[in-house]
C-alpha cells in the first residue's frame, strides 16, 4: 500500500482538503464531474465557473498550478484526438486563420477538451490530496464490495514490486547493450514480461506466506478512523453543489 | 482507449454504468467459486501486472499509439470472473487517481475493457482448449488467439457506444475503421505478450494458471524411509 | 516442562512429486536456541513452512508447546510460531512500521490501547520504537529486518523461527541483531548458512541434509567436526576458526542443557 508511486502523486501538505475524509472527496469528485458532463451543448460560460471552482479547491488544498499543469500531460491522447475533429468532422465549414474547418467539429473539440480536462484536473486534485491507502479506505466506506477492496489493496502493494522488478530487468538488459528503440526488439520486451510475471508471482507468494504466518484470514484490519461528520460532508458538498447549480442554470437559460 | 469524460453523452454513460454494475455483480458472485482468501493476493498481483502492462504504450501507425488491455491474460491466470474484477480495479484506480479515463465514463471503460475482453478472450480460450490436446501447454496457443481477438472486440464495443452516444460528430464508418484497424494491430502485441507470459508461467508453475486447472492430477504423497 | 517444538517423523512431497522431507525428528526445549544448518535444497524452508501449518498433508507430526499443528488449531499455532522470513520486504507491507507491527495482533482480534501496548512493547524489544510512524521502505535493510522481527514478537510467540536472519546485513546491523536476539527470553530456531552467526547465537545446532537430520549436537563441536562438515557441504568462511572465535565470544553456551 505504501507504493512508491504515491511519492509523485500525493503532496504532503496540511490543508483543509487533505484533512477531509477520503469518502467525502471521492463522492465530491464523482458528482462534480457528472455535473460537468451534463452541461448542455451551446453554453460556454459554465466552464468558467467550473474552472474557478476547481481553482478554489486547488488553492484550499495548496496544490500549485505548475504541478497540475505538468500532470495534465496524461490527457495528450485525447487532445490529439480533439485536434483532428475540426478537420475530420462533416457539416458546414468555417474559415479560421486560413484553414477550412468544420464548425461542428470545432465546437465538439472545444466541448470534449473542456469536459475531459475538467475531469482530469478533478482526479489530479484528488490524487494530490489523498494517499492511496486513504482512497481505499474511502471506497470501503462508500461500500465498494470487500473483494474489490482486497484486490485493490494488494494491487497497490504489488505495483511497487512489479515496477521495481521491471526496472531491475531493464537495467540488466541495458547493461548488456540492449536498447529498446527498434520495433524488432518488441520480442525481447515481451519475453521479459513472462519472466517478470514469474518473479512477481513468486515474490507475491512469499509476501502471502508471511501474511498467513501472522494470522491473516483474508480481511485486512482497519486501524485508521475515517468516520466523517456532517460538517465535513457539507464542506465537501460545496464543489459539486456549485457545479450542479451551474449546469441547472445553463439548461434553464438555454 | 480510455474514454475521457464528455466523450460519450450522459444517458449512454449511465447505460454503460448500469451494464458495468450488473457485470461486476455477476463477477463478484462468480469469483467466490474461483477465489478463496488465499488467492486474493494473487488477484492483486494480476491487477498490478495489468496496470503495468497498460502503461506500456507502443506505437501503432502514423503517430497513434495503443496500449495493452490485459483482460485475457487476467482471465487465463485467475479465472474469468476474478480476471474481470482485476481489470475493473485497475480502471477504477486509473480513473479516480491517475486521471486516465473519465470518472463518468468508468462504466463504459469497465464494460469495454474489463467485461468484453474477459468474456471474449476467455470464451475463445475455453473453446480452443476443447479442440486442442488435453495438456497444460495447450492453454498457450488458446490464450494467444483469445487475446488477439479480445482487443478488436473491445474496440468494437467502444464503437457501439460511440454509435449510440458519441458527442463528437465524426462519421461512424471512419471511427469504426480507425478504432478496429488500430486495435487489430494492438491485438497482435497483446497476443504475443499474453502467450509469452502464460507460456512461461505454465512451464514453471502450471499450478498458478487457472485455465489449466481442469488438467490437474490428484496429489500423490510419496514416503521413503531413510535412516538418519 | 513441555518442549516448545516437537517434530516427529515429518515427511513431505510437493505436488510436482519432488520429495523434500524424508522423516525429520527434532525436539527443541523451551528457551533453547537451535540453529538448523544445511546446504541449499536440503529441505530447510520446507521444514519451516510446516511449523505453522502452511505446508502439511504428508506424514508425521509437529507440535508447538504441546498443541498439534492441524487445521483446527491453525490460528493459535500461527500465534505461537513466529516466522521471520528471509527478505524483510516480503514481510513488511503496511504504510507505517506501527501498522505493520499491529497487523499480526490485530488479526488475533486485539484493538485499541491493548493493541498499541503490544506494538510498543515489540518495537522496544528490537530498539525501533522511535521509527513507529515511518514507512518501512524508508528504513535501512538492517532496520527493516529488526521491524520484521518485531512484527512477529508482537504476537507473543512461543517460538521464534528465523530464516537466514543475517543475510544481506552489514557487519554493524548483524551485530545489533545478534544483541537483540540474545536478549530475548524466547525459544529460537534459526535456519542459516551463516556458520559463525550460528556459533555466536545458538549453543545447539542440527544439520539437515537431503530431507533428514544427519547431525545434532553443540554448535561448537559440529563446526569443529571437519568430516561431518565436508560431508554435508558446509564450509566455514575463509579465515574463520571456531576454536579461536569461542575464546573471544563465550556468550553462547550458558543455557545449553
Amino acid at each position: 500500500m505504501s507504493a512508491g508511486h504515491h511519492h509523485h502523486l500525493y503532496l504532503d501538505r496540511a490543508s483543509l482538503i487533505h484533512r477531509l475524509p477520503p469518502q467525502c472527496k471521492i463522492a465530491a469528485v464523482v458528482l462534480f464531474v457528472t455535473a460537468v458532463v451534463t452541461t448542455p451543448r451551446g453554453s460556454w460560460w459554465p466552464y468558467a465557473v467550473y474552472v474557478l471552482a476547481l481553482g478554489a479547491v486547488a488553492a484550499a488544498g495548496r496544490v500549485p498550478a505548475p504541478t497540475i499543469l505538468r500532470r495534465m500531460i496524461i490527457e495528450t491522447p485525447f487532445v490529439l484526438f480533439a485536434v483532428i475533429l475540426p478537420f475530420a468532422s462533416p457539416g458546414p465549414k468555417t474559415d479560421v486563420l486560413g484553414l477550412t474547418l468544420s464548425a461542428t467539429g470545432l465546437e465538439s473539440a472545444g466541448i470534449l477538451l473542456a469536459k475531459g480536462t475538467l475531469g482530469v484536473v478533478a482526479s489530479i486534485l484528488l490524487a494530490a490530496t489523498t494517499q492511496p491507502r486513504d482512497l481505499l479506505l474511502g471506497l470501503q466506506r462508500l461500500h465498494m464490495p470487500q473483494l474489490l477492496v482486497q484486490i485493490m489493496t494488494f494491487m497497490f502493494r504489488y505495483i511497487e514490486v512489479v515496477l521495481g522488478e521491471m526496472n531491475r530487468m531493464r537495467v540488466a538488459r541495458e547493461s548488456r547493450g540492449f536498447d529498446a528503440r527498434h520495433v524488432g526488439h518488441l520480442k525481447v520486451v515481451a519475453q521479459s514480461a513472462g519472466a517478470l510475471f514469474i518473479r512477481c508471482y513468486e515474490r507475491g507468494e512469499r509476501v502471502h506466506l508471511a501474511m498467513l504466518s501472522r494470522g491473516y484470514t483474508g480481511r485486512l484490519p482497519v486501524f485508521a478512523d475515517a468516520r466523517s461528520s456532517t460538517g465535513q460532508w457539507a464542506m465537501a458538498a460545496l464543489l459539486p453543489l456549485v457545479a450542479v447549480a451551474t449546469t441547472v442554470a445553463a439548461w434553464a437559460t438555454l | 482507449m480510455h474514454v475521457p469524460d464528455g466523450f460519450i453523452d450522459a444517458p449512454l454513460s449511465v447505460v454503460g454504468g448500469v451494464i458495468a454494475t450488473v457485470g461486476v455483480g455477476v463477477c463478484l458472485r462468480g469469483a467466490r467459486r474461483e477465489l478463496d482468501e488465499k488467492t486474493a493476493p494473487l488477484a492483486g498481483l494480476v491487477a498490478a501486472f495489468v496496470f503495468a502492462l497498460q502503461m506500456l504504450n507502443f506505437p501503432v501507425a502514423l503517430g497513434t499509439s495503443g496500449h495493452l488491455l490485459g483482460g485475457t491474460l487476467a482471465a487465463v491466470l485467475v479465472g474469468p470472473y476474478t480476471g474481470a474484477l482485476c481489470v475493473t480495479v485497475v480502471l477504477t484506480v486509473q480513473a479516480l487517481f491517475f486521471a486516465d479515463g473519465g470518472t463518468t465514463a468508468l462504466g463504459i471503460n469497465i464494460t469495454t475493457m474489463a467485461i468484453v475482453t474477459t468474456v471474449v478472450g476467455y470464451g475463445i480460450v475455453v473453446l480452443l482448449r476443447a479442440l486442442l490436446p488435453a495438456r497444460p501447454a495447450s492453454v498457450v496457443p488458446a490464450a494467444f488467439v483469445g487475446a488477439l481477438i479480445s482487443v478488436p472486440a473491445s474496440a468494437l464495443a467502444f464503437v457501439g457506444f460511440y454509435a449510440l452516444g458519441g458527442t463528437t460528430g465524426l462519421s461512424l464508418g471512419g471511427v469504426l475503421v480507425a478504432m478496429v484497424g488500430v486495435h487489430v494491430l494492438v491485438g497482435i502485441g497483446e497476443a504475443v505478450i499474453t502467450a509469452l507470459t502464460v507460456g512461461s508461467v505454465v512451464t514453471v508453475r502450471p499450478d498458478l494458471v487457472y485455465a489449466t486447472r481442469s488438467y490437474e492430477q490428484p496429489l500423490e504423497i510419496r514416503h521413503t524411509e531413510q535412516a538418519a | 516442562m513441555t518442549a516448545s517444538l516437537v517434530v516427529h517423523g515429518l515427511a513431505f512431497a510437493y505436488p510436482d512429486g519432488h520429495q523434500a522431507l524424508y522423516g525429520v525428528d527434532l525436539t527443541v526445549a523451551r528457551g533453547e536456541r537451535v540453529a538448523v544448518l544445511g546446504p541449499n535444497g536440503a529441505g530447510k524452508t520446507t521444514l519451516v513452512l510446516h511449523l505453522n501449518g502452511i505446508l502439511g498433508g504428508g506424514r508425521g507430526t509437529v507440535a508447538v508447546a504441546g498443541l498439534p499443528v492441524t487445521k483446527e488449531h491453525v490460528r493459535e499455532i500461527r500465534r505461537r510460531v513466529g516466522i521471520v522470513f528471509q527478505d524483510p520486504d516480503d514481510q513488511l507491507f503496511m504504510p507505517t512500521v506501527r501498522e505493520d507491527v499491529a497487523f499480526g495482533p490485530a488479526n488475533l482480534g486485539l484493538r485499541g490501547p491493548e493493541l498499541a501496548d503490544r506494538v510498543h512493547e515489540a518495537l522496544v524489544q528490537v530498539g525501533m520504537a522511535e521509527y513507529a510512524d515511518r514507512p518501512p521502505h524508508h528504513l535501512s535493510y538492517g532496520q527493516r529486518r529488526r521491524v520484521a522481527v518485531a512484527t512477529v514478537l508482537a504476537m507473543r510467540p512461543e517460538i521464534l523461527v528465523l530464516d537466514e536472519p543475517s543475510s544481506n546485513l552489514d557487519p554493524a546491523s548483524r551485530r545489533e541483531l545478534a544483541d537483540i536476539l540474545l536478549g530475548l527470553p524466547i525459544t529460537i530456531l534459526m535456519v542459516t548458512h551463516d556458520l559463525p552467526y550460528a556459533l555466536q547465537l545458538c549453543p545447539r545446532s542440527v544439520i539437515l541434509d537431503d530431507g533428514v537430520i544427519v547431525a545434532d549436537g553443540s554448535t561448537y563441536d559440529l563446526l569443529c567436526d571437519d568430516a561431518t562438515m565436508t560431508a554435508h557441504r558446509l564450509e566455514l568462511p575463509f579465515g574463520f576458526d571456531p576454536r579461536s572465535a569461542m575464546s573471544v565470544a563465550p556468550a553462547a553456551s550458558p543455557s545449553f542443557p
